[in-house]
């Protein structure tokens, strides 16, 4: 097992170091540098710029070097948690990060157990009951499910509850918490407000994974051992989620890995729609005015989740299927 | 249990393609999405025609118009053909919101065939015949009108346009890519398999709305739209081809230890023979598959883009650019028409997996 989670440790850091490329390449793609932009907004707003001050920055990031020194520079300073620095804010990158980033983390984590909770279920029941008019209804939802991309539905519920309910449902605080430290009571507050983008997140992954349990745990119930188990006469619910279930949800152990990218996209995009206060709408502000120092740092940041994620979903995994551990192939 | 000879003798003898085309028949949600995407391409390629107002058309005296009534009943009971009331503008002084009355004693019948704005149909020839109409001053609006009192209707139809030939377009380019690095990596397999599926797993990991929008947000902003229609397409199929990569990786992999693959080595076939007139043709229905369940990913991915505003832009008309009009909470609520292109989005994402999924079941006939 330890040998595996070294082999795998070993593999990501090629992974890390690309994704660091390509974030920084991303950053380099607009024309010009950000200091170049700095100064444009200075002038603009008529202060004076500080020569000593320019050349201390351009010091600091290197920018009159070539372009990989500037790139080691940099993912040298991220390695010792340095960003760099925000001219929109003006702050370092790294306190707006931690201001956004566990938010966007939480909805994440709150999301994946939401979808368990209720795919699992859902989909145990739909493929015990094949056919039945509670699986067809729950198909159908599950399709419409799949279908409606987040920031619609979020656009859709945002309407309907202003329109109908006569309630905002934007934001993650409510506005006398908004700028408050963290207490007990905002904290209260913020469960009040999550479950709104964890389903709206959630439902379309919910419906995939319906789809999946159903699809492999009627598979499994078709399998001599249920027959055999059943002759036994081992109770239905006992025999069904001890032996079929468990096999049939191995697979989705493996996707949590792949459901991150998918999960970080589609909180990205809602945040912006209902305005929360994780990372999506900074990374587009940070995009549209070319603060490029934050936008890299949330991809590369965001991006880390991901490999993370991978990584801690192959080692569940690997921890619930000998098969992976011993290091047997997996079939082509 | 007995079978008619006949309909058996038709089995035996019948084509694959027949074969699919019978199993595709009994799929019943296949068939609505089949039609309902027929459908769609059909208004998106003769929108011009089928829209009643040219797209950037403003009727000033109707901002933010509610959808049309058709009546078939005017205000003294009788029956007539189909028609809409003229509407006198007013303001609710509590709102301010723009209300419009309708006026029974002025009736606009619907014609067909009527003149109205001018256009270069498929940039050929001008004319100004459109499918459907009322007669001046009358003003349909199917789906009301914007904040610059331009029809919905005839929006949402050159706006589908634009989204489904990106999707369309985004999908033959990551073919094309997944076709050319799937191929080399499933058939040479060895130091090449590796680096390409290295260069896939990294790609993947990216969460893609936030690389898109990196991408994007990258395109100087006096770019002119066309370049910036092709530079988007590109982007979003940039991150599609990798699931095509894998799966034609995939087959290629069982595949090229085949006998008749042997056979045509040995009959002094190429590598590129091989490929292309042995290898792909026995798999070609699974990569249709693939590529039709891939296009309402691109589709989704542009309208997201296009409704943060670093997608497409106007002039060019796409859903998402429609749909960036409806960002605002208070503005949805007053004019809940504004999202008519989510069920345009929705019905095309919807078509399109109804069909993926009855030909992934189709495709095998062999296999009952």
């Amino acid at each position: 097992m330890l040998a595996y989670v070294v082999r795998r440790l070993l593999i990501m850091i090629p992974t890390l170091i690309a994704i660091s490329m390509i974030s920084f390449a991303i950053i380099q793609l607009p024309p010009g540098d950000f200091l170049t932009t700095y100064v444009a907004q200075l002038s603009v707003s008529g202060e004076a710029v500080d020569e000593a001050e320019l050349d201390s920055l351009k010091n600091r990031f290197g920018l009159d070097k070539p372009i990989y020194e500037q790139y080691v520079l940099w993912a040298w300073n991220f390695l010792h948690g340095d960003f760099g620095h925000s001219f929109e804010w003006n702050k370092p990158v790294a306190t707006l990060v931690g201001e956004r980033l566990p938010l966007t983390i939480l909805i994440s984590v709150c999301t994946i157990i939401f979808t368990w909770l209720v795919a699992l279920p859902i989909g145990i029941y739909s493929a015990v009951r094949q056919y039945s008019w509670v699986d067809y209804v729950l198909t159908l939802i599950g399709f419409i499910g799949l279908a409606t991309p987040n920031f619609l539905f979020a656009l859709v519920l945002l309407w309907f509850s202003y329109a109908y309910l006569g309630m905002s449902i934007g934001g993650l605080f409510s506005p006398e918490f908004a700028d408050a430290p963290w207490t007990a009571a905002k904290f209260l507050d913020m469960l009040k407000h999550l479950w709104i983008p964890v389903v709206i997140v959630g439902t379309g992954h919910t419906a995939k994974f319906i789809r999946i349990i159903r699809g492999n745990l009627l598979d499994e119930l078709r399998k001599p051992y249920v027959v055999t188990a059943r002759a036994k006469g081992l109770s239905e619910t006992k025999l069904i989620l001890k032996y079929p279930v468990r096999v049939a949800i191995n697979p989705l152990v493996s996707t949590i890995g792949w459901t991150l990218p998918e999960l970080v996209s589609g909180i990205a995009i809602t945040a912006i729609v209902l305005n929360l206060p994780t990372s999506g709408p900074l990374l587009l502000g940070a995009l549209m005015s070319q603060d490029m120092h934050l936008a890299g740092s949330f991809l590369m940041l965001l991006s880390m989740l991901t490999v993370v994620g991978t990584l801690l979903s192959d080692i569940l995994l690997a921890w619930v299927d000998p098969r992976i551990r011993f290091g047997t192939r997996e079939g082509v | 249990m007995k079978t008619d000879p006949q309909k058996e003798e038709r089995y035996l003898n019948a084509s694959t393609r027949q074969l699919v085309w019978w199993a595709y028949k009994k799929h019943f949600l296949a068939m609505v999405g089949l039609i309902a995407i027929c459908g769609l391409y059909f208004s998106a390629i003769f929108c011009e025609f089928l829209a009643p107002y040219d797209k950037d058309t403003r009727h000033f005296e109707h901002v933010y118009a509610p959808p049309s009534k058709i009546r078939v009943i005017d205000h003294e009971g009788r029956w007539r053909w189909p028609f809409v009331f003229g509407t006198v503008m007013d303001i609710d002084m509590e709102t301010q919101a723009i209300r419009y009355v309708e006026c029974p004693d002025i009736v606009h019948p619907i014609e067909l065939w009527v003149r109205g704005d001018t256009y270069y149909f498929w940039g050929l020839w001008r004319t100004n015949i459109h499918l459907f109409g009322v007669p001046k001053p009358g003003k349909i609006f199917l789906f009301g009108t914007d904040r610059m009192g331009r029809d919905m209707f005839s929006r949402c139809l050159y706006g589908s346009r634009i989204s489904l030939s990106i999707g369309m377009l985004g999908v033959m380019l990551s073919l094309g890519l997944g076709l050319l690095f799937g191929g080399i990596s499933g058939y040479f397999g060895g130091i090449s398999d590796g680096i390409i599926q290295r260069v896939i797993e990294i790609i993947r990991c990216f969460p893609s709305i936030p690389l898109w929008m990196g991408l994007s947000a990258a395109m100087p902003p006096h770019w002119p739209s066309l370049k910036v229609y092709f530079v988007i397409t590109l982007i979003i199929s940039l991150i599609g081809w990798t699931d095509l990569a894998r799966m034609v990786r995939g087959k290629l992999m069982a595949l090229r230890e085949e006998e008749f693959v042997l056979a045509a080595r040995f009959a002094g076939a190429g590598h590129f023979r091989i490929i292309f007139r042995h290898l792909l043709p026995s798999f070609t229905s699974h990569i249709i598959v693939t590529v039709t369940l891939a296009i309402p990913s691109m589709i989704l991915a542009e309208t997201a883009l296009s409704f943060l505003g670093i997608g497409l832009r106007p002039p060019i008309t796409s859903l998402g650019v429609l749909l960036k009009e409806a960002q605002n909470v208070t503005t949805i609520a007053l004019y809940p028409w504004l999202l008519i292109p989510v069920a345009f989005v929705i019905a095309t994402v919807l078509a399109f997996n109804f069909v993926g999924d009855g030909l992934r079941d189709a495709v095998d006939p062999y296999s009952r």
